[in-house]
């Protein structure tokens, strides 16, 4: 293992602490890295699906890391249940999370179309705690495991350093799912009805475009693009009831430094915001959890609008 | 007294509106609106600022939601009906404020009506004929166009979809002199192909360029009505009407 410094000498206090910073070897930095990647990998697909679905349907979902540890709990009753394991989970627990969110938007969410924000936020938030306290009194709140799948088991030796292949995976597949979707959004003709529903609805049903329906499917993808996010971790993170809770406060901070509106906003900054969290946690480990919010603090007092969103 | 609100042409009507009451919230908007347009009229609906005549193309197309009497478009009865089963029927708004999508390209624009009508819309080569600014600007976004262009281009994207009753909401609006000229002309190219056309107007002397007839409104309903042919003898009672 080959230092990153020389060894410094003297006793100082500095000095001792400089010398502790100096012993990281770039093994540490590139596992600290990847795993700042790797949260940060959870945010961007999160918080694209957040900013899809407030673009469409003006709400912020609060349910949406709900919807995350849905997707983690498909896929361990996947595996548990019918034997189907992760290449499985990858594809139906999106599907079945996506079903559900179909119906939750047909229910609940339709019905507050229009009025105040706050009833949004109220009735996703809700939906939320219900969710949760349904999966928590029935598997309780420990962690469950949820094996790596045999295929991408072992480590990558880079030669200067040695990752895990499975978050590494993680991180190119979100990488790419991002990207195809941002693709999708921008460059197709479903894209372009989906950006022009989200600026003017009324407009586009009098076209004759069942808007309505693509709220719903907008919804229901949002929240898809979440149980993938769920899948991925579940490996990672353990599956387990509050899951979904303990990681949406952040990927809210990212919808806000990246912009409400901003697909790409919400992806760079994802993987921005969790490259940067992981590389406080090896420089100053005390901030690694409030870093995030502060940079949202700063970015509301400089750029309310967020880094990638319009200004008002 | 020849009712004016009704056509003179043969056949059934495109459009036949009775009764047409229409709510935003609490506002009571329109009190009983009468009238119907022929296959390939043009008629113009004149008034104040408030009269109704937005709220009436609106109630049209179903985008208001608290309405009641009796709408037939195309033969249908739609008076409950949702926007978008309204549109498939065949009738296309070009709005006020043109609704040029911003976050779509001029291309995405044109193209993103539905055809609701296959076959019955004008091609792509014929309509980019029509509207030859167009053509040069199918890169550029939506946002960047010339209200001339951003006109143009609302008009454009409805002939694309088949739909063959048109309702144009104060197309002349905000317009050089110029521009509206080319765009009355492009007007009487439609009605040559056929088209029915529904038009909001300000600036009647635009619409007595293209009009057959003409209908006045005044607090929600139709007041007066006259053919073209007799807008110079109209004109003080059109005057007392409007206010000008």
């Amino acid at each position: 293992m080959r230092p990153l410094y020389p060894r410094a000498r003297g006793d100082d206090e500095s000095l001792l602490a400089m010398n502790a910073l100096a012993h990281i070897t770039t093994q540490q930095l590139g596992q600290q890295l990847l795993i700042g990647l790797i949260n940060g990998a959870f945010y961007a697909l999160l918080s694209l699906g957040l900013a899809v679905i407030f673009g469409m349907l003006s709400i912020v979902n609060f349910a949406h890391g709900a919807f995350f540890m849905v997707g983690a709990f498909c896929a361990v009753f996947m595996l548990k249940v019918l034997g189907l394991g992760y290449w499985w989970a990858l594809v139906f627990a999106p599907l079945a999370v996506g079903l559900l969110g179909a119906v939750t938007e047909r229910l609940f969410i339709r019905h507050i179309a229009g009025l105040d924000v706050l009833y949004g936020l109220l009735l996703t938030f809700g939906l939320a705690l219900v969710m949760q306290g349904v999966f928590q009194s029935q598997f309780g709140s420990s962690a469950m495991s949820y094996p790596v799948p045999p295929a991408l088991q072992g480590p990558l030796n880079l030669g200067f350093m040695i990752l895990p292949i499975y978050r590494v995976w993680v991180v190119v597949f979100s990488a790419v799912v991002c990207l195809l979707v941002w693709l999708a959004i921008e460059r197709t003709k479903i894209g372009a009805l989906l950006r022009a529903a989200t600026e003017n609805p009324s407009l586009v049903r009098a076209f004759g475009v069942d808007v309505p329906s693509m709220i719903t499917l907008t919804y229901a993808f949002g929240v898809a693009l979440a149980a993938l996010a769920g899948v991925l971790a579940a490996p990672i993170l353990g599956v387990q009831p509050q899951m979904g809770a303990n990681i949406i406060a952040v990927v809210f901070a990212v919808v806000v430094v990246g912009g409400m509106g901003s697909i790409l906003g919400s992806v760079i900054t994802g993987f921005t915001l969790g490259l940067l969290e992981g590389l406080t946690k090896v420089f100053y480990p005390e901030a690694s959890n409030i870093v995030v919010f502060v940079i949202m603090a700063v970015v509301l007092l400089v750029r309310p609008a967020g880094l990638f969103g319009r200004a008002a | 007294m020849l009712d004016m609100t009704r056509g003179e042409t043969p056949g059934p009507s495109h459009l036949a509106v009775s009764g047409l009451q229409a709510w935003y919230g609490e506002s009571h908007i329109l009190h009983g609106v009468d009238f119907d347009v022929r296959p390939g009229e043009l008629v113009t609906l004149l008034g104040r600022n408030g009269a109704g005549k937005t709220t009436t193309l609106k109630s049209i197309i179903g985008l208001v939601r608290k309405r009641a009497g009796s709408v037939k478009v195309l033969g249908a009865q739609t008076i409950s009906l949702a926007p978008e089963r309204i549109a498939r029927l065949g009738v296309a708004l070009c709005p006020e404020e043109r609704g040029i999508f911003a976050s779509l390209t001029v291309k995405e624009n044109l193209f993103l009506p539905p055809v609701v009508a296959p076959g019955k819309g004008l091609a792509i080569e014929r309509i980019l004929t029509l509207f030859p600014n167009l053509a040069e600007r199918m890169g550029s976004g939506g946002s960047k166009l010339s209200g001339g262009e951003q006109q143009m281009l609302a008009i454009a994207r409805i002939l694309r979809t088949g739909a063959r009753f048109l309702m144009l909401d104060e197309p002349s609006e905000g317009l050089a002199p110029v521009i509206i000229q080319q765009i009355g002309a492009t007007i009487r190219e439609l009605k040559k192909e056929g088209f029915t056309i529904l038009m909001v107007e300000q600036n009647f002397r635009f619409a007595a360029s293209i009009a057959d007839r003409f209908l006045v409104m005044e607090h929600g309903k139709i007041i007066d009505g006259f053919a073209a042919a007799d807008l110079e003898a109209n004109m003080d009672k059109l005057h007392d009407y409007l206010g000008v």
